[in-house]
């Protein structure tokens, strides 16, 4: 039995206000009697959140796979294939970069990238479907299904699944189908079924729900790859322990490079994967803050998928967390000009990390993370994806905030090719 | 005797229909509900629309969509439970949705607006035995039974804990999938209903698939109870505030099919 560990002692980041030098620099050497890293409980709960809140068909399905997870997890056999395969196959390790130029233009702390864009596929996205898909075939299952928003999920998914020679569906809004466009023709060259979604507003969490439907009707074959750290358990887990290899590596690249762990992590947040793969190894160390960066959309008091600032605790897509919803329980559509965002709950280990207060969560805005967007161009060469251009755009209001000496680490976890169509479009070009 | 066991207890198979309470509008329900007792039907589900029907299929999504596009509240489809149970003091009434918008107000505020409303029991479709305690100890302390699902994946081993907590009826989903697909080879059902019966001591009702009224007499011959939704909510769709009549003729043709199912089979 795991207990949680109690209130920690962490104090809460000012963020706006980040006192200059008052900052604790270096580690903490207290030893910590609690660690924030034993979550989930055995029913895939982190304290009231998450869960497996799934119809009765797939329960059966989900004890299989967390079972199989667990033998996984412990099998050395298991851990080198996904090694060699992020090495080999993914171009692991990913670089960590100093990025001189926009440290200069916001005169404030030194700002590191983690650069997971580099990734094959163009996203930190694939870390996990290669972990999904041995499992998958672990298993004896022989058909992948997934749920797409921006389109990397089901870029990765179709690529595992080409690589493996598995037959992939995927499912994807009607609107993000538009916007996306580019990803549906890779998805579709890389041999996978791409089924547009037209319910609701189109976008991920009616993705979702269609990926849920065909899974309960094809349970003995399917294996539903869920892209971000969400869903029933163990996903919440089984994704954050994949992705994980994204902060593992930034911790030792870290200390290789600097000598000392960076003083605050900063990742966007849709469903939450990157950012918990980025937080998850550092978590239990105390002189490290971290802040997740929302969706503001067109402001937190009109349109926006910021789950954690504007919702409340509610259950979906098997997992009680923070959602946008109305006072009946009505799930409310987000918006956010990137698609990967654009999904109105967020995984339940984040809920969690947010009640306790071990990491801080603000948002911007689609405007905010557009001029983010041209700012990496301008200053670093790198055209970022709309989703960590909103990780940017917060680092962009911090940094300044903060001494010379210290150091943010963001996690740059798409390049942008998929959105210039889109930015365009934004920006009042056209292509 | 409680209503739900009553309705069970008639000496023959009990007919269960569903509809999306709210659809096509909230004042459109009272109709369609009287339409379903007049016609014969023993229990009825009402379905509380929720905007993420995750196990449904397009006819209850569509449905779904509807109810909520007229102005479906929470508030009222109590107030259309206790206006039925006003006009219905001896008919079962069930709420059927999802956890979300049953558990948001807490389980206990639920459950107490049941019992006010007169609602005998509720099947939500997203809360296992494993997450029991969102919802279970509510309905349980407050006299409310909890109608749990079994499907072709409960095995022997699951089944008890299905069964722990379940009063009212069992409803067995008798294909792994959504509402409206097609319906499950007869054998398979006639197999799972025996293996379910040999462990039940409530009663057994199956559900998913079923459309007309030759299937569900096929189930009623081993089965305590049919429940048949997306063919009713078809005509809802069809025939819009107008659908009292074809709902009252297709329940009518099912309850005497299920009601006669068993005889002279013995
Ligand atoms: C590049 C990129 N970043 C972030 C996200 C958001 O997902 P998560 O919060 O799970 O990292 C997506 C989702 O599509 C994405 O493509």
């Amino acid at each position: 039995m795991q207990h949680l560990p109690p209130a920690p002692k962490v104090r809460a980041l000012q963020i706006w206000t980040f006192p200059r030098g008052s900052a604790k620099r270096g580690r903490m050497n207290a030893p910590t009697p609690n660690s924030f890293r034993t979550l989930p409980d055995e029913r895939g709960h982190f304290g009231q959140f998450g869960g497996r809140y799934v119809a009765e068909t797939l329960m059966p399905l989900i004890l299989d796979l967390e079972a199989e997870y667990r033998k996984a997890k412990a099998d050395p056999a298991f851990q080198a294939e996904f090694d060699d395969l992020l090495e080999h196959y993914v171009g692991r390790p990913s670089p960590l970069y100093f990025a001189p130029r926009i440290t200069e233009e916001l005169g404030g702390a030194q700002i590191w990238f983690k650069r997971d864009e580099l990734n094959h596929t163009g996203a930190h996205k694939i870390n996990n479907c290669v972990g999904q898909i041995l499992l998958a075939m672990r298993m004896g299952k022989t058909r992948i299904i997934a749920e797409t928003g921006a389109g990397q999920h089901g870029v990765a998914t179709a690529t595992v699944c080409a690589r493996f020679g598995l037959p992939c569906v995927i499912f994807m809004g009607a609107t993000d189908v538009a916007r996306q466009a580019p990803n549906v023709f890779r998805m579709k060259l890389l041999g996978a079924e791409v089924v547009p979604v037209t319910a609701g507003a189109g976008t991920l969490k009616d993705a979702m729900n269609e990926a849920l439907r065909d899974w309960v009707a094809n349970v003995h074959n399917t294996f539903y790859i869920i892209g971000t750290a969400a869903g029933p358990h163990p996903y919440p887990e089984m994704v954050r322990d994949f992705q994980s290899v994204i902060g593992k590596e930034a911790r030792v690249q870290m200390m290789e490079r600097t000598g000392r762990l960076p003083d605050v992590l900063v990742a966007a947040i849709g469903g939450g994967s990157n950012a918990i793969g980025l937080f998850h190894p550092f978590l239990d160390d105390p002189s490290v803050k971290m802040l997740g960066v929302e969706a503001a959309g067109h402001g937190l008091d009109k349109e926006h998928a910021a789950s954690l600032a504007g919702g409340r605790p509610g259950i979906l897509h098997g997992n009680k967390t923070y959602l946008l919803q109305d006072e009946d329980g009505q799930i409310t559509e987000g918006h956010s000009i990137s698609a990967g965002l654009d999904y109105p709950g967020i995984g339940p280990e984040h809920s969690w990390l947010k009640e306790i207060g071990r990491v801080d969560y603000t948002s911007v805005t689609d405007k905010e993370a557009l001029n983010a967007f041209q700012l990496l161009c301008r200053t670093e060469g790198i055209i970022p994806a709309l989703e960590p251009a909103h990780a940017i755009a917060a680092v962009q209001k911090l940094a300044p905030t903060m001494d010379k000496d210290q150091i943010i680490l963001a996690n740059l976890c798409g390049r942008g090719d998929k959105d210039i169509f889109s930015v365009a479009e934004h920006l009042g070009v056209s292509l | 005797m409680s209503r739900l066991a009553q309705a069970f207890a008639k000496g023959r198979p009990a007919l269960v229909t569903f509809v999306t309470g709210g659809d096509p509008t909230p004042d459109a329900t009272a109709s369609i509900l009287d339409a379903l007792v007049e016609g014969g039907a023993d229990v009825i589900e009402l379905g509380m629309p929720f905007t993420d029907p995750m196990a449904d299929g397009p006819a209850i999504q569509l449905a779904n969509l509807r109810s909520l596009g007229a102005g479906t509240t929470t508030a009222a489809i109590f107030r259309i439970a206790a206006e039925f149970r006003a006009r219905h003091p001896e008919v079962p009434l069930v709420l059927m949705g999802y956890a979300n918008p049953m558990t948001i107000r807490g389980a206990d505020w639920f459950a107490t607006e049941c019992v006010k409303a007169g609602v005998d029991g509720v099947i939500c479709v997203d809360i296992p035995p494993e997450e029991d305690p969102e919802l279970g100890p509510a309905l349980r302390d407050a006299g409310v039974s909890l109608i749990r699902l079994a499907t072709p994946t409960t095995d022997h081993a699951r089944l008890p804990a299905v069964l722990d907590g379940s009063s009212g009826f069992l409803y067995y989903v008798s294909v792994a999938g959504i509402t409206g697909m097609q319906q499950a080879a007869q054998a398979s059902i006639d197999e799972a209903v025996a293996r379910i019966k040999a462990s039940a001591t409530i009663p057994v009702a199956v559900g998913f698939g079923v459309r007309t009224p030759d299937q569900a007499a096929a189930i009623a011959r081993v089965a305590d109870g049919v429940v048949v939704g997306s063919a009713l909510v078809d005509l809802v769709a069809k025939h819009g505030t107008d659908a009292a009549g074809p709902v009252k003729e297709l329940t009518a043709a099912l309850a005497a099919a299920v009601h006669s199912a068993r005889k002279g089979a013995f």
